[in-house]
């Protein structure tokens, strides 16, 4: 035990002077390096400090040394439009909700769409459908635009990747990349894709145009195009075409993860989850497990009646079904 | 006495490879047949220009029908495609014998089906010049890609299983044929390989076209399912069936067997191979096609039945309108006229006969072709949703004269290769007669 004790005693002094070596040889070397350093910086001109813009737009000049290449991915050789129509916007979650009861098939919507995305008059990235669920059920106006599903069929089945899911819930088409296969609108179980079988109306004007992601223009003969939730009118901070459009308060438009969406028409924002729990909300086809975007407010106290004239369209559905 | 033997069984061998070798030369009705398939071709050429020019939109296709006659004859051309493994591998493994002379009609008809089969899923792309995206930017979830992957496998497989066996027959053409281009000589010899049929070398061949027929039995299912899962993979209604894959593959190899019944018909007679082809091959393929064509109406009672049993609200639209809706008359049509009657009438051996079962089979691939049709074009009729707000051509498909054009010309294709092969290569195997019937003398 005594011995034990006695030797690291002994072994003190010869420790303090290898402690005192290494500290040494340790600040030689920190203070060349320190040096070495200063005058690096010396010998550095202007010329080897870059200006850099960030993704968030903001310009640095940062030191040439201190950049590295990024591997080259697949989405180099798009346009910037085209790699913020992959990304979309950070942040948000985006959802739609038809109140039915309000739809008086005033088609302004439609106009509006087909408007903003160049579209001929039989193309529809939304469409106000008469429906007539069964003999005894009353009928009524459903605007539909594409579902922009969480699990979309479309985008399973596209065999290069064409059409998309971000993550701020917007499906979207690149038709710069689009084959022409059309699996996705076979796909499709809501019809929502349309097809430029022949030259896209305005082709002559929006030829110089650089292509647009979130609008799809100009539009591309042979290539599918489908509703965007206008991603590029939300990338501005307003509402979809279709929404402002509407003279009748039927679209709510909103961010899921702030559980808030505004009224079109009317401008007041209102709590989404309470709007769906208040009014009955539910989604279409949800035995196919697409997980729409898109709610619907169900056609009850009707402000509008139903036109006459479109009752046999409404019933030319049902007629098939043997009610 | 036995040197007598021997020169007689010697004559023999060389009447075997004369007859056998006869049919590859020109000749006026070969010149003819041929440039009357290459004009027709060039018509409808033309066609695909004016598609290539206008878009889509000179086809009867719209937003809600958007496949259609493409659609339906690129799943003809795979489906036809399969028969090469059912005879070379299936019936060439498991020992059938008889078979052995049809292999390479099989042969031909697989391999130019299936590598038009591609060209025809080009001819339905709205950006045809796009091609090569399905490579650069292949998403392997998509079912097209799997496709695309397993039909040139197939294609690749299948040339080998034709080129292999084919060896022999090809030295055989560049030493015995007189009368050829110099030209034509070198390039038999070329693909000859070097053949000389020594023990080592036959028994190489041998190996190898055996592995090669196990090779593609697993590939041919794949192609054909995977092409079925183009259409299960969706929620429609009439595609969103579990059985698609074996119904599909069934379906496939009674058109196949009817096409080879209609090239072995015509080969007989044209190329005077009756001592070849027997009136035995008829009456075998015949009792083959009945039987695929029983596993076929097992299938097609599974599929129409059991939906219709329960009538689920949109089974029950497009089920009526099967039955007994628009597409009732090619419905009943292409079920009795391509399916239950040719298996009623091929129970007697009077209508396995060459003549009878000539007529038998072109109604079965008429059928065939129809029958993809009718996969294709009512289903995408019915939509979930009401179709409203568009023009009345929107609402019915009705295939256009350009589209029915540019339809024809991957058949003209197919009779282009199969015509020009069977021009240069002996459409009888001649070694493997050979063989065989030296083994049936032991």
């Amino acid at each position: 035990m005594s011995e034990q004790n006695e030797q690291p005693k002994k072994k003190s002094r010869r420790d303090f002077i290898q402690q005192i070596g290494i500290l040494g040889v340790g600040s030689a070397i920190a203070g060349s390096a320190v040096w070495a350093g200063i005058n690096y910086d010396k010998k550095k001109k202007a010329g080897d400090r870059i200006k850099v813009l960030t993704a968030e737009n903001e310009l640095l000049e940062i030191d040439k040394n201190d950049t590295t290449k990024i591997k080259k991915s697949k989405y180099d050789n798009l346009t910037l439009l085209q790699k913020e129509g992959r990304v979309g916007i950070p942040g948000k979650r985006w959802v739609m909700v038809v109140d039915l009861s309000k739809c008086k098939n005033a088609r302004k919507c439609m106009s509006a769409c087909q408007h903003a995305h160049h579209l001929r008059p039989e193309q529809h990235h939304i469409n106000v459908l008469k429906m007539q669920e069964s003999k005894n059920t009353p009928p009524f106006y459903m605007a539909k635009p594409c579902q922009h599903c969480d699990n979309p069929p479309c985008v399973a089945v596209c065999p290069v990747d064409a059409t998309y899911k971000r993550p701020d819930g917007i499906v979207l088409i690149d038709n710069e990349r689009c084959i022409g296969c059309r699996f996705c609108i076979a796909a499709c179980p809501y019809s929502a894709r349309v097809f430029h079988w022949t030259t896209p109306l305005n082709e002559e004007e929006d030829k110089d145009k650089v292509y647009n992601v979130e609008l799809n223009v100009p539009q591309r003969k042979g290539t599918v195009s489908k509703c965007l939730f206008s991603a590029d009118r939300l990338r501005e901070g307003k509402m979809p075409y279709c929404v402002s459009a509407c003279p009748n308060g039927v679209y709510y438009f909103g961010d899921e993860n702030e559980d808030a969406v505004t009224n079109g028409t009317t401008k007041e924002t209102v709590r989404f989850q309470k709007l769906l729990a208040d009014n009955a909300g539910y989604r279409l086809m949800p035995e196919l497990g697409t997980n729409p975007r898109v709610y619907y407010l169900p056609p009850k106290n009707k402000s509008y009646p139903f036109q006459e004239g479109d009752k046999s369209e409404a019933e030319e559905h049902l007629d098939n079904n043997n009610g | 006495m036995a040197k007598n033997l021997d020169m007689l069984e010697q004559t023999k061998l060389d009447k075997i490879t004369s007859d056998l070798l006869r049919h590859i030369r020109m000749n006026k009705s070969f010149v003819l047949w041929l440039s009357f398939l290459g004009l027709a071709l060039v018509v409808c050429i033309y066609a695909y220009t004016i598609q290539l020019k206008e878009g889509l939109s000179v086809t009867g296709l719209r937003d809600y029908v958007s496949w259609g006659m493409y659609i339906g004859n690129f799943i003809f051309f795979v489906a036809t495609s399969l028969v090469g493994m059912l005879i070379s591998a299936v019936l060439g493994l498991s020992g059938q014998k008889w078979a052995a002379p049809l292999a390479r009609i099989a042969e031909f008809i697989a391999l130019a089906f299936a590598a038009v089969a591609g060209l025809v899923i080009v001819m339905d792309m709205g950006r045809p010049e796009r091609l090569l995206n399905v490579m650069l930017f292949a998403r392997i979830q998509s079912p097209i890609v799997w496709d695309i992957t397993v039909v040139i496998t197939y294609v690749a497989i299948s040339a080998l299983l034709l080129y292999l066996p084919l060896i022999p027959d090809i030295k055989m053409c560049a030493d015995k044929l007189t009368n050829i281009h110099p030209l034509l000589r070198k390039l038999y010899r070329i693909l000859a390989l070097n053949w000389k049929g020594t023990p080592e070398q036959a028994k190489l061949l041998k190996k190898s076209t055996r592995i090669l027929a196990i090779m593609i039995i697993p590939v041919a299912l794949a192609i054909h399912t995977v092409t079925s899962w183009l259409f299960a993979s969706t929620t429609r209604v009439g595609w969103d069936s579990s059985i698609f894959g074996p119904y599909f593959v069934t379906g496939a190899f009674v058109s196949g067997a009817a096409a080879v019944i209609i090239a072995m018909f015509f080969y007989r007679t044209n190329f005077k191979l009756k001592d070849y082809i027997t009136e035995l091959h008829f009456d075998k393929m015949g009792k083959l096609l009945v039987l695929l064509s029983l596993v076929y109406l097992y299938f097609n009672l599974n599929e129409f039945m059991v939906p219709g049993y329960k009538m689920k609200k949109f089974d029950a639209i497009h089920l009526r309108e099967l039955f007994t809706g628009a597409h009732a008359l090619l419905f009943w049509s292409v079920q009795i006229f391509g399916l239950i009657l040719p298996i009623l009438l091929l129970f007697f051996k009077k209508m396995r006969k060459p003549a009878p079962i000539l007529i038998i089979a072109i109604f079965v691939i008429l059928g065939a072709w129809f029958k993809r049709y009718l996969i294709v074009v009512p289903t995408l009729e019915h939509p979930f949703l009401p179709i409203q707000n568009v023009p009345l051509n929107f609402k019915f498909y009705a295939p256009t004269l350009v589209e029915t054009m540019i339809t024809i010309a991957p058949i003209i294709l197919v009779l282009i290769i199969i015509t020009i092969l069977s021009k240069l290569f002996p459409i009888v195997p001649i070694q493997e007669t050979i063989e065989h019937l030296e083994e049936s003398k032991k």
